[in-house]
This record gives structure tokens, C-alpha cells and sequence, in this order.
């Protein structure tokens, strides 16, 4: 078919690409990812060739730490600052390595980024490895994806064609190799400490810091560790300079983030905005606002351990430190955008049962605190919570997040917590008013009922119902056993007159009033 | 160095933990998963303390001292975060505290005490196990007691160096095992006790101590095991009847709370039936009972005789390895004193 | 022993246990420390997990060999070859400690003479170690700025025992180990209180204290101490003393404590003399081989009945309680003695152990510092001369306890008997983890003896096919000396030509077959060598 170029209308002029940044994600999309060639012509490697000739080592961690650039992977450490650990540690043998891990679910920003500019994750990678001084590399990636898995390879074999990897890097006698390892598979093994004991090909379990990695890490040996964005960034700031990568964001927070915008919203994917952008211009800008033209309730940020937050956030500017103090954080950047047909309650639960089965068992906050908080989100999704479970969940949620060994612990209650403060009459309507405002919770939706007026005893709905809870012979009036009734809702469209309500239109419409009164009368008998 | 733990002044030197100069000073942190044996674990996080200035608590196993730290080990919030500890070990555990062996010496009974855990607020599912594994002559093994502290874990590949037992599943289906669930006996435990020596519940229990007595009422005496030249100090756990029902041992000694298999499961032979209870005297080729005035006065008339007849080299005496240093020094002084010879050996060589 | 106080002064182990966690390297000799001193075994490994090397050198691969960074697989009987292969390294190429030779040693320049020919290859020939190996491990050790040695009887137990322990001696004062701490030379006692019994003088030529009896001063000493006439003459061994019998000399024989039919070589040997015997009285807590040659046996009271102390490996003398009352009418061994002493006309009244003790420290200097009251908590380790001092902690530390370190150094001399057409197999044994000696007391410990209830003698794969032999067979071993019967188990631990058995079971007495030709000076048997025939049963 042919296609009327003039109609499309270029890319940057698309709401979803007007207000982005591209700056870690320029070239996907643009360039081969498989083309070393295509990467070196979009200025590729020029940063490398400019620090292997021009830059001491320590002059590379300055110009990172004057960038401000913080780590991507979701606690926001200064990069330059950690990379210094790392290089002010002694040790003949040092590691530099790449968390490529990304469990949280939903999210695919560095699978865009691996998949889309290798080059350039191995480029900052190789940069660091010169920083710290170390030779050696591991890119420790998702064994789910076998496509950055297999273009990682062919950029790892390019480069070593090149020179750019293997003995003596253009000539400055730095040697550094590069190797893949493909991830155990639990959401744990993205957690640093764990990642390591996984590479060592231990039992995928973090362990206590300090020691930290950048004294006794991979093999207890100095160790760097830093995601994959991060790294994507190093070559941007040494070839374009730190002063104007600072430019970028905000005071503390510089640069860009790239964000994965899933949920009930019209754009989705891989959004890059600078730092300090609020949250507002993203949802509704980039992303184009709510589905189907409905209401905005909340947005869930930084992945399944981020925090939930309600619409007077929605003018906050993204930085890291202004989402933790609201209660979420920047994690590895999943935005899940939420409407008003969102039950809180069940998306703190959702997320927790994420986290839960994730929780590697090592320490008794994390393995026995969330399964008790998950049984009590349970309890109350069901309709059987009590008053007391919401101080229960808060004493959990509290003595989980302070006592947790690893940063899956520490984070793991943040849906509930966040939930708990902004969306606390969410849970209150399900304990006391055994109602779910969202509509979502099986146990608690209204049943429903039929209009006596208008029934035509055809039967229908008797036959649809699948816990044969609809009583009444033919052409006469039928009636729904309201106790029974789980609210599935099949015999709704089978009514050939529309008899068939749900109960909690009644007090809405008017034209229900009769089946109300009945009610009421009933009750006063 | 100097810091302070709850307002009291104290020296450490670098590079020690905060638990480490707590014990040193005679001030009890909680913890379930520290051994000096061991790496810190950080696992159990009942020894979580707080420092002024940091804002969250952190694990004394596990954290160093520093110059002029300020260390608060109890206060409430403290004692509330260990409380919820303690209740989340106890949802999962099998409480059967009237009739556990262990109680008495359980470290979770002992917190639970502590912190005050009347009721757990906590119930729920707990973890499936399989039930009790007796699977050697010497332990058992009960999943549902475990509070996954991994101490034995890693005192059996730490210390032992074997990985007798290891973890399978992961998160709240976690559990402490064999490889494939096989019997101990299969696998290349060395069956030297350091597990059950240090398992902080009734998990890991000596099988000889089962439904003996209440830990209260046994006697512990000190001694030295009788087997190698190690000298491991152990205790002796007695019930009325004289009867050892266990060996234990504490940390303060040449063999640090550690065991082999012949100490910890070998001393039953003390109160073996096959034990000499009477003197003998050989007639006609046939041992017969006889007293001690019998026996002694028989013994010395013939080195008596002897001696005076072919003098006192024509007597000799095997001393033992196994013997006390006074029993040693007391048979060569017999030998040179009484009967007048220095042919004393013992088999020192052998 | 012998060897070491010739070298030192001092045949105890030089450095602590805990010390060994603290080694830089460590070299292991003739000891199965798994299986014969499993808690010394935890310090050897967790040594290796803070970053020490470890050398092993046994015939068998022993369990120590899964943590070793080098296992030196040699010949049995060849311990002296193999520790000269390693001087030889250590002076060609220069790792020797030279002011520590000069200021603190005597008699280098024997060591220089005689390590001339033991070069690597020559070595390699006689040990089956390859050459290049004798190099690493040489500079494994004599690179290390702490190096340990530990050894047991797999290094006395020859013909060449004493040889054996001056040569360990030799390698350690040449790279200044000695009187460092961590470092050391240490032989690992096979039995809780051989140390003591040793240093109490249960031997026929010291009193405590090694204190030599033919020593005049020292024999007036005791003589005032103890009220009466002491005899100068060295007495028997032993091994002299079943030679004794057999000769007529010794009418009477009292041994306590001990079963030499199953822990002698040559056992029948040591029933023949048993028989013999005009009067054997044997005391002990149960029934043994040996008791059933008694006049008179006497029920003793086991470790838990009695106060008293016993001295471990590092010399530490330690405490031990009455648990319970004896049981029985068994008594503790001092209250025998005592009132056998006393109906042979002497006048004994120690009223507790503690008493017998501070006789101790009043007649023997290195325990002149020990009370019960003192080691009521913990031990203390000797030499500890007086009631303030305390303890030590290594030995020979600025000084040895003999003025300088004497050089003593071997040269190899092959084992007494080798395999020939009649014996093709060479013998060694040794212990096994649920076991102890002749099991008096491990025997009638039912979990143990359920772990490990009859002997099996291990024999390699190449060896057991040709004689197709299968692991659980019964197999007819012989030497020149007599038979005996075991099941077999097949492994890779032992090498082709070489069978293993331990000396626990009567059933299979290991000891029927071992050659009892002795280690001229320290008159140690010659356990770990002797020449075998094997027979399917
Ligand atoms: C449970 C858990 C999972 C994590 N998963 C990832 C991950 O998939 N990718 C990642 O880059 N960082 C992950 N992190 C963060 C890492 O521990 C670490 O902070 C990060 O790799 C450091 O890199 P950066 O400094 O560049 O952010 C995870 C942390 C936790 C606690
Ligand atoms: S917080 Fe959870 S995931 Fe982290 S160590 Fe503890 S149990 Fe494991
Ligand atoms: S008894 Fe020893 S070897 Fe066996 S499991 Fe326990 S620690 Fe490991
Ligand atoms: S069995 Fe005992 S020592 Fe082992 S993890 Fe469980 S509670 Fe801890
Ligand atoms: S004792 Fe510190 S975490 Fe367990």
C-alpha cells in the first residue's frame, strides 16, 4: 500500500517524542546496533580514544564526579564517587561489572539500551575499567533476553577486531576483557552483593555491607558495579564534557532519565526526559494522558518496591531525592500509571506478592515479614480484613523496610506504605464498609439485582449463572439470591430487557428508585 | 579507640564489631546467627542497635566500630523491632515449648521471654516440611523448629569445610537440607556436632538427650575429652541417675566450642554396661570376683616378693597416655620409689 | 620426640594451636589431621580460607588433600629424601633466613655437606614426587614469612623416626621458623595425654620434668624429695621390657591403662610375653585383650569420675572434674597406686589430686607454676616456672631452651622391609575418624561403633582388579610376622601397591603384621612400613 508521506507528520513533532530528552537512547533507532561502523560514525569511541590518550585516571573520575551523574539501577550513588572507592582501593586485581539484571517487571529500559547501542554500555564500561584500574569486566544480563544477549556478543567480537577491547587499547598499553554472564533468573541477583555471590556461582544471596563491593567484591577482590544507563552515560560525558551534561536536570539530580511508561494510559514505551520534569508533563504529555478518557487515580514509581502516588503529587518534579521523600523513588525507572477503576488496595497487594516471591529467604524481616503482610493484603482484598490489621500492617511494613538485610527488603514495603498514606480510605471502605471503591476486589463488589418491573421471567439469566444462584420459573418474576451472589456478572448481558442491575446503581439512578424504597420498607419491617 | 554504648565509655580497637565489643564488655545484644567462628551472616538482624546520627538501625554483627560512636543497644523502638522479630520466627515455628527438649537452652524461648511475646500477632501459613528427619545415631533434624539463622550451614562449610547440609528453595520456602533430601549417613558428613553444638533452637538436638530430662535439671560438669591430644574442653550433661545424656561445650577454649564426632557423640562409653565394676583374680585360668583388700593385698605381696627376691628391676610398669598427669607422676614414683626401678614407659610412641 | 629436644631441647610442639590460623604456610607430614585431630584439622582450614598455603605430603590421599595447594604423593619411608629435596631447593635458591642461621643455630654446615646431592630430580626418583613439585613446595614454604609444620606418626612411626623429626627440625631452623609465632614445628599427639605422661616422667630415663635419672644432681633431688634411694640407671622400654620377659628378666608387670595387644606391632610377640609373665596385673576400665592375660585386674575409674589434669598437644595442662561418682566399685588410678604403695611399706597420703600436684610443681621446674586454683577457668601452658609466670605460648622465642638450634641432618636410609616376590604390597597404618586406638573406649560407644564396625582395608583400584577383589571382600593379609583377616574397600585413596588398614579392630589386628624393628634412638616401631602378601578369603 502506499503511504502519503506528507501525512505523517515527523517524529519530533509527535506529542511523545516533543518533550523528551534523548540523550542515553540517541542513537536507538537510528543506528545499526550490529554495525560497530554505524556506532563509531555517530562519534562512537571518541570518548574512550580521547581518555586512553589524554586523561589519568583520576582525571576521568573527576570529570564523572563533576558531571553529578548518579546511578541508574535505582539508589542514585554518585557515580564518580564510587568509581574513587573503587580506585583509592588497593589490589593488584580489580573487576569492573554491569548490571544488566533488570527484574523489575514491565520494565525494558535497558533491554532498549543494550539492544539498541551496545557500543555504547561497552565504551563507558571500558572507560570505567580504566578509571578504577581494573581489566577485567562482566556484563551480567537477564538470560530473557537473548537478543541483547547475542548483539552484546557481536559487539564484544567487533571490538576486539577493532582493538578496542583485549591488550594494549590503542596503543596506552591498557588491557581490558569483557565477558557475559547470563543472570540465575531471580528478581535477587540484580541486588549488587547478590549479583556477585551469582557470578561466583554461589546461591544468588546478598550479603551484609560492608565489606562493600568496591573493597572486597567480585572474588573479594575491588569491584565497580553500575547499571547499564549509567554506563550508557560515561561516553556522553566525557565527549561532550561534564559541564554540560550538569547543565541537564536539576541541581542534584543531572542529566536524563529514561522511564518505561506502561498502564492505563495512551502512549506507552521508553520515554527520556531530563531530570526534574514532573511527573504531569510526562503522563499527560509524553504519555498522552488516561485511556478511554478516564480519571487519573495514581502512579506507581520505581518498580514493584517504588511507591504509589495520588494526583496533588502529580506536580512534582523527578529527581531522587523529592520521590523518596514522597514516599516512591526513581528505582530503575518503571512509571505504571494507574485510573479510577484501580482497586489501591489490590495494587499494594499486586506488587507485594511481586517482592514476596522474589524475597531470596536469607533474613527474617523480608522472609516471614511480607508473607504476613501479603496474607493480611489478602485478608483485606477478600473482605475479611479487621480494624486491627491496618496497625498490624504498619508495624510490619515499618519493622520490614528498617530491619531488611538487602535493598529488596528495605524497599519491599514502599506499595503498602505509600498506599497506607495517601490512599488510606481505600483500605478503610474495604475493612469497614466491606466495599471496593475501584470495583476490583471479587469478594467485596456489590451483587446484583433484578427489576421487578421489568423482568420477563424468560429465564436467561438462570441458565447463565454459574453458582445457580438466580431463582424464578417461567414467565414469572426471577429473583437473585443477593447473599450468594459473587457479582461475576454473566447474567448481565443475557437479560434481553436490561432487568439485571448492579446494586450500587440503584441510589444513583432514578429511574431505580422503586427496587431502593423496596429495600428500605423491607428493612423497617 | 573510644566509643560509647549505652552511655557507657569503652575501649575497642579497629576493625572490631560492635557486637564483638559489647560482648567484651559484658553488655548482651540479641543474636540468633553470629558465631566468632563464622563470616557475619547479617541474617537473623536481631542484633540491630542504634548509632547517633545514622538514621536507620544497623546489625552489631556486622558493622565496625569507629572512633566516638555512640551505640544505643535497647532502646523502644528497638525492643519493639526485635519483639516483631521474635513474633515472625514464632508464627513459623512449630511452638511446642511444654514438651521441646531444648527448652531451657533455646535462644528463642530466651528472647521471647526477653521481649516479652505473650501472644504472636502474626499467624499465618507456615513453611511444609516433611517432618523430623532421623536419619543417623546421633542428631536429629526438625525443619519445623528451624529459624534459619544458617549457622549450621556455614559452620559445616566454613569450619568442617564439607557441605553436608545446605539450603534448598528460596524465600519463605526456604529450608535447611541435604542434597537431594538424602540420610546424613549418606553424604560425607563428618558427624562432628558443630551444627548441633550451635544451633540456637531445638532444630538440631542430640538424639541421646531425647525426652531424658528438662535442661534445668541436668548437672554439667567440665573435663577434658578423653580421646586425642586436641584437649577439647567439653561439659558433660548428667541426669540424676550419673547417666551422660549430651555433650556440649562453650567457647572459651582450646577447641572454641568445636567438636569431633568422638567427643560430642563418643563418651556414652563411660556408662557402658561392659564396664570392670569389681576387681578380678585369675584361678585356674578363670577370673573371679574379689574385694579391693583382696585383690590390692595380692598385687602388692607379689611385687613385694619379687622385688625383694630379683630386685626391683625385675618389675615393670606400663603408665598410660590416657591416665591424669598425677596418676602418671604417681605410677613413676611407685615404680622408682617403691619398687626401686626406672623401667616405666608408657605408649607415647605408638 | 627424641629427635626434637636433640635439635631444640624441647620435644613438645613449639607454637599454639590457635596459632596455626595465623600461618602463612602451612606443610603437613604423616598426619591424617581429619581424621586423627579433627578440631586441629578446622584451624588448618580455616588457615587456608584467610589465605595461607598448604602443603601435604602423605602417601594416601588423605581428606587434608582436598584443601592442600600441593600434594606431595611419595613413597612410603621416604619422609627424610623428601625433606632433604626441600633443603636442597631452599639453599640452591637462596630462601634461607641467614642471620637467624648465624646468630641463633649451630652445625649449618652438615646441612650444606649432605643436602649437596638431594637435587630435585634425584629426589623425584626416590619419593615418585615430581621434581618440579619439590621446587614448588620448597618455595611455598621457605617464602612464607610464617611457616608451620605438622606432623604425627606418620613421621615417627619408622625405622627412621628420630631421623624424620631432625630433618623437620633442619627445614625449620633454616627458614628461621622456630620461635616465631604462627610458625613452628609441631607434632600432633595421638593421645590425650601422651604429653603429660611424658612430661610426668612416664619413661625410663627422665623423671619429671625430663629430668635425666642418670643425672646426679637430679637423682639427689628426687632422692631428698622423696625420702629414699633412687636407682641411676636408665630403665627399660617398652618395647625392651617384652623383650625382658621373654629373657626372664622381668617377673612382674603392672600396666595400666593400656592394651599392647593391639596397639604393639607384632602382637603375638606381646602375648607370647604375656603368657609368660610370671605376675601381670592390668587396670583399666574395661576388659581388654590384654587384661585377659592378668593375675589381677583392677576396675579404674573413667575421666568423668576423677579430679585431676591432663596436658594437651601445646603443652597446655588442663583441668578436669568429677562428674560423676565412679562407677562400680572402680577407683581412680592415684588412690590404686596410693594404697599399693602403702601395703609396700611407705607412707602416701595425698588426700586429692591437687595435692599430687603441688608436689609436681615443687619437683619439676617447667610445671613449678601450676595449682589447680590457677587452672580452674582455663589451662596454662608449660614451661611456667613459678606461681606468677604466665605460661608459654611458643617456644623458643629469642632463644632455644637448649642455648642455639642444633642442625641434625639424615640421609636417607630406605625402610627396613621392603616388598619383595613373597610380600609384593607395602602396609601402612594409621586411624580412622570414628575410632581411637584400640577402641576401649570408642568400641563401646554404640554410635560409633554403629559408624564404623569392622575394619576395611583400603587397596587401590589397579591392585584390587588384578586380584579381583571387590570392595566388601574378604581378603587374607600376611607378613613375615603373621596373618590376618579383612574386608577391603576399593578407593583412589591409596596408590597401586600400597593397602592401608588401621589398628582399632582385634578382629583385624594391623598389628599382627607390623614390623617391630625400632627407630634405634627413639626405639619407636616401625608402624608405617612393612612388606605384605594379600589372598582373596
Ligand atoms: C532487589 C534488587 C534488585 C535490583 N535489581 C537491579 C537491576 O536489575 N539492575 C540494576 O542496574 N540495579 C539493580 N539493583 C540495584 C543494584 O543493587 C545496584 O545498586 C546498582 O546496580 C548500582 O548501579 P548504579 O550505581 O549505576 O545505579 C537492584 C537492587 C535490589 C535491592
Ligand atoms: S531483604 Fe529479602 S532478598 Fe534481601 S537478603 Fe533479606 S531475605 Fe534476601
Ligand atoms: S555434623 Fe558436622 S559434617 Fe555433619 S552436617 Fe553437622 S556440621 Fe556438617
Ligand atoms: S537448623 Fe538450627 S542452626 Fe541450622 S539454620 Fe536452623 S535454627 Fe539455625
Ligand atoms: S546476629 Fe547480627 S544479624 Fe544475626
Amino acid at each position: 500500500m502506499a503511504t502519503n508521506e506528507e501525512n505523517i507528520p515527523s517524529y519530533q513533532d509527535l506529542d511523545f517524542y516533543k518533550s523528551q530528552r534523548r540523550l542515553a537512547l540517541a542513537n536507538c533507532g537510528f543506528i545499526d546496533p550490529e554495525s560497530i561502523e554505524d556506532y563509531i560514525a555517530s562519534d562512537g569511541y571518541q570518548a574512550l580514544s580521547k581518555v586512553l590518550t589524554e586523561m589519568k585516571p583520576q582525571e576521568v573520575i573527576d570529570e564523572v564526579k563533576e558531571s553529578g551523574l548518579r546511578g541508574r539501577g535505582g539508589g542514585g550513588f554518585p557515580t564518580g564517587m564510587k568509581w574513587q572507592f573503587a580506585y583509592d582501593a588497593s589490589g593488584d586485581k580489580k573487576y569492573i561489572i554491569c548490571n544488566a539484571d533488570e527484574g523489575d517487571p514491565g520494565a525494558f529500559m535497558d533491554r532498549g539500551l543494550l539492544e539498541g547501542d551496545p557500543h555504547s554500555i561497552l565504551e563507558g564500561m571500558i572507560i570505567g575499567g580504566y578509571a578504577i584500574g581494573a581489566d577485567e569486566g562482566y556484563i551480567y544480563i537477564r538470560a530473557e533476553y537473548p537478543l541483547a544477549i547475542k548483539r552484546l556478543e557481536k559487539a564484544i567480537t567487533a571490538a576486539e577486531e577493532k582493538g578496542l577491547l583485549g591488550e594494549d587499547i590503542f596503543g596506552s598499553g591498557f588491557n581490558f576483557k569483557l565477558q557475559i554472564k547470563a543472570g540465575a533468573g531471580a528478581f535477587v541477583c540484580g541486588e549488587e552483593t547478590g549479583l556477585m555471590a551469582s557470578i561466583e556461582g554461589e546461591r544468588g544471596m546478598p550479603t551484609p555491607r560492608p565489606p562493600f563491593p568496591a573493597n572486597k567484591g567480585l572474588w573479594d577482590k575491588p569491584s565497580n558495579i553500575n547499571n547499564v544507563e549509567t554506563f550508557a552515560n560515561i561516553p556522553i560525558i566525557i565527549r561532550e564534557g561534564a559541564a554540560s551534561f550538569k547543565e541537564l536536570g536539576t541541581e542534584d539530580s543531572s542529566g536524563t532519565k529514561v522511564f518505561a511508561l506502561t498502564g492505563m494510559i495512551e502512549n506507552t514505551g521508553l520515554a527520556e526526559v531530563e531530570m526534574g520534569t514532573t511527573m504531569r508533563e510526562i503522563i499527560f504529555g509524553i504519555g498522552g494522558g488516561i485511556q478511554d478518557d478516564k480519571e487519573f487515580k495514581a502512579v506507581q514509581i520505581g518498580g514493584p518496591s517504588g511507591g504509589c502516588l495520588p494526583d496533588e503529587k502529580l506536580d512534582l518534579p523527578i529527581d531522587y531525592d523529592s520521590l523518596i521523600e514522597a514516599g516512591a523513588m526513581m528505582g530503575s525507572g518503571g512509571l505504571v500509571v494507574m485510573d479510577e477503576n484501580s482497586c489501591m488496595v489490590d495494587v499494594a497487594r499486586f506488587f507485594l506478592n511481586f517482592v514476596q516471591s522474589e524475597s531470596c529467604g536469607k533474613c527474617t524481616p523480608c522472609r516471614e515479614g511480607t508473607r504476613r503482610m501479603l496474607e493480611i493484603l489478602n485478608r483485606i482484598t477478600q473482605g475479611e480484613g479487621e480494624e486491627e490489621d491496618l496497625e498490624l500492617l504498619r508495624t510490619l511494613a515499618e519493622s520490614v523496610k528498617k530491619l531488611s538485610l538487602c535493598g529488596l527488603g528495605k524497599t519491599a514495603p514502599n506499595p503498602v506504605l505509600s498506599t497506607l498514606r495517601y490512599f488510606e480510605d481505600e483500605y478503610e471502605a474495604h475493612i469497614k464498609n466491606d466495599e471496593c471503591p475501584g470495583g476490583v476486589c471479587q469478594n467485596l463488589l456489590p451483587g446484583y439485582i433484578i427489576d421487578y418491573e421489568k423482568c420477563i421471567g424468560c429465564t436467561y439469566c438462570i441458565d447463565a449463572c454459574p453458582i445457580d444462584v438466580v431463582d424464578g420459573r417461567l414467565e414469572e418474576i426471577h429473583e437473585i439470591n443477593e447473599e450468594d451472589c459473587n457479582a461475576c456478572g454473566a447474567c448481565e448481558p443475557e437479560c434481553p430487557v436490561d432487568a439485571i442491575i448492579q446494586k450500587n446503581y440503584i441510589e444513583h439512578f432514578p429511574q431505580y428508585r422503586h427496587l431502593l424504597e423496596e429495600d428500605e420498607e423491607e428493612v423497617e419491617a | 579507640m573510644k566509643l560509647t554504648i549505652n552511655g557507657e565509655k569503652l575501649e575497642a580497637t579497629e576493625g572490631q564489631t560492635i557486637l564483638e565489643v559489647a560482648q567484651e564488655n559484658g553488655i548482651d545484644i540479641p543474636n540468633l546467627c553470629y558465631s566468632p567462628e563464622l563470616k557475619p551472616e547479617g541474617a537473623c538482624r536481631m542484633c540491630v542497635v542504634d548509632i547517633e546520627g545514622v538514621a536507620d538501625p544497623v546489625t552489631a554483627c556486622t558493622t565496625e566500630v569507629s572512633a566516638g560512636m555512640v551505640v544505643e543497644t535497647e532502646t523502644p523502638s528497638l525492643k519493639k523491632m526485635r519483639k516483631v522479630l521474635v513474633e515472625l520466627m514464632l508464627a513459623n515455628h512449630d511452638v511446642e515449648c511444654l514438651t521441646c527438649d531444648k527448652a531451657g537452652d533455646c535462644k528463642l524461648q530466651d528472647y521471647a521471654y526477653r521481649y516479652s511475646v505473650k501472644k504472636v500477632r502474626f499467624e499465618g501459613e507456615k513453611t511444609e516440611f516433611k517432618g523430623i528427619k532421623d536419619d543417623n545415631p546421633f542428631f536429629i533434624r526438625d525443619n519445623r523448629k528451624c529459624i534459619l539463622c544458617y549457622k549450621c550451614v556455614n559452620l559445616c562449610k566454613q569450619v568442617q569445610g564439607e557441605a553436608s547440609i545446605n539450603l534448598e528453595n528460596r524465600g519463605f520456602d526456604t529450608r535447611v537440607t541435604t542434597a537431594f533430601d538424602l540420610p546424613l549417613e549418606e553424604i560425607n558428613c563428618q558427624f562432628c556436632g558443630l551444627c548441633v553444638n550451635e544451633c540456637p533452637t531445638g532444630a538440631l538436638m542430640e538424639k541421646s538427650a531425647l525426652r531424658k530430662a528438662r535442661n534445668w535439671e541436668l548437672k554439667k560438669g567440665s573435663t577434658i575429652c578423653p580421646y586425642c591430644g586436641v584437649g577439647c574442653e567439653l561439659e558433660l550433661n548428667i541426669d540424676e541417675n550419673d547417666q551422660i545424656v549430651k555433650v556440649t561445650t562453650n567457647s572459651d577454649n582450646v577447641n572454641r566450642g568445636q567438636t569431633c564426632v568422638k567427643g560430642k557423640f563418643g563418651l556414652d562409653f563411660v556408662n557402658s554396661e561392659e564396664r570392670l565394676t569389681k576387681p578380678l583374680i585369675k584361678e585356674e585360668g578363670r577370673f573371679r570376683e574379689a574385694s579391693w583388700e583382696e585383690a590390692l593385698d595380692k598385687v602388692a605381696d607379689n611385687f613385694g616378693r619379687i622385688r625383694d627376691e630379683f630386685g626391683g628391676d625385675a618389675t615393670a610398669a606400663l603408665s598410660s597416655a590416657k591416665c591424669t598427669n598425677e596418676e602418671n607422676y604417681l605410677m613413676q614414683k611407685f615404680m622408682r620409689a617403691v619398687m626401686g626401678t626406672n623401667s616405666v614407659d608408657h605408649c607415647a610412641r605408638l | 620426640m627424641a629427635g626434637l629436644a636433640k635439635s631444640f631441647g624441647s620435644g613438645a610442639m613449639t607454637n599454639s594451636i590457635d596459632e596455626i590460623e595465623g600461618a602463612d604456610a602451612i606443610f603437613v607430614t604423616g598426619s591424617n589431621t581429619t581424621e586423627a585431630h579433627p578440631v586441629i584439622a578446622y584451624r588448618v582450614k580455616k588457615a587456608k580460607q584467610n589465605g595461607s598455603k598448604l602443603i601435604v605430603a602423605d602417601p594416601r590421599k588423605i581428606d587434608l588433600v582436598k584443601y592442600a595447594d600441593l600434594w606431595l604423593q611419595q613413597k612410603p619411608g621416604t619422609d627424610i629424601a623428601l625433606l632433604n629435596g626441600l633443603m636442597h631447593v631452599i639453599i640452591r635458591d637462596d630462601l634461607l633466613d641467614k642471620k637467624y642461621i648465624q646468630k641463633r643455630t649451630e652445625n649449618f654446615e652438615a646441612v650444606e655437606d649432605i643436602m649437596e646431592k638431594y637435587d630435585p630430580e634425584h629426589v623425584a626418583e626416590i619419593t615418585g614426587v615430581p621434581a618440579e613439585d619439590i621446587v614448588k613446595a620448597a618455595h611455598m614454604y621457605g617464602e612464607a614469612e610464617r611457616a608451620s609444620i605438622l606432623y604425627a606418626m606418620g613421621i615417627t612411626q619408622h625405622t627412621s623416626g628420630t631421623d624424620n623429626v631432625l630433618s623437620i627440625a633442619c627445614l625449620a631452623m633454616l627458614t628461621g621458623n622456630v620461635g616465631k609465632e604462627n610458625a613452628g614445628v609441631n607434632p600432633l599427639r595421638g593421645q590425650n595425654n601422651v604429653q603429660g605422661a611424658c612430661d610426668l616422667g612416664a619413661l625410663p630415663n627422665v623423671y619429671p620434668g625430663y629430668q635425666a635419672v642418670d643425672d646426679e644432681e637430679v637423682n639427689k633431688k628426687f632422692s631428698e624429695a622423696w625420702g629414699v634411694e633412687l636407682s641411676d640407671e636408665v630403665g627399660l622400654t617398652v618395647t625392651e621390657i617384652f623383650d625382658g620377659i621373654e629373657e626372664d628378666e622381668v617377673k612382674a608387670l603392672y600396666v595400666m591403662g593400656e592394651n599392647p595387644v593391639l596397639s604393639d606391632p607384632d602382637s603375638n610377640h606381646i602375648r607370647e610375653a604375656l603368657e609368660q609373665v610370671e605376675f601381670l596385673v592390668v587396670q583399666d576400665i574395661f576388659m581388654s585383650d590384654t587384661a585377659e592375660y592378668a593375675d589381677v585386674v583392677l576396675p579404674a575409674a573413667s575421666f568423668a569420675e576423677k579430679d585431676g589434669t591432663f596436658t594437651n598437644s601445646e603443652r597446655k595442662v588442663q583441668k578436669l572434674d568429677q562428674v560423676i561418682e565412679p562407677i562400680g566399685e572402680s577407683k581412680s588410678d592415684w588412690e590404686i597406686l596410693m594404697e599399693l604403695a602403702n601395703r609396700l611399706g611407705h607412707d602416701w597420703d595425698y588426700s586429692s589430686a591437687s595435692e599430687i600436684m603441688d608436689e609436681i610443681a615443687r619437683v619439676s621446674p617447667i610445671y613449678g607454676g601450676i595449682s589447680y586454683e590457677r587452672i580452674e577457668e582455663e589451662g596454662l601452658q608449660w614451661p611456667c616456672p613459678d606461681y606468677d609466670h604466665p605460661g608459654t605460648k611458643y617456644l623458643h622465642k629469642g632463644e632455644f631452651s637448649r642455648g642455639l638450634g642444633q642442625f641434625n641432618p639424615a640421609e636417607y636410609i630406605p625402610p627396613a622391609e621392603k616388598p619383595d616376590e613373597d610380600y609384593p604390597y607395602v602396609l601402612t597404618t594409621g586411624r580412622r575418624l570414628f575410632h581411637f586406638h584400640t577402641r576401649t573406649m570408642s568400641g563401646n560407644s554404640p554410635g560409633l561403633e554403629e559408624q564404623y564396625s569392622e575394619e576395611l582395608m583400603e587397596i587401590s583400584l589397579a591392585d584390587a582388579q588384578r586380584m579381583e577383589i571387590e570392595d566388601g571382600d574378604r581378603v587374607l593379609v600376611s607378613s613375615r610376622r603373621g596373618e590376618v583377616e579383612s574386608k577391603v574397600t576399593v578407593t583412589d585413596r591409596v596408590p597401586e601397591g600400597l593397602v592401608f588398614m588401621s589398628f582399632h579392630f582385634a578382629e583385624s589386628a594391623a598389628n599382627v603384621l607390623t614390623n617391630p624393628a625400632l627407630d634405634p634412638v627413639a626405639k619407636i616401631p616401625e608402624y608405617k612400613v612393612c612388606a605384605v602378601n594379600i589372598e582373596k578369603s
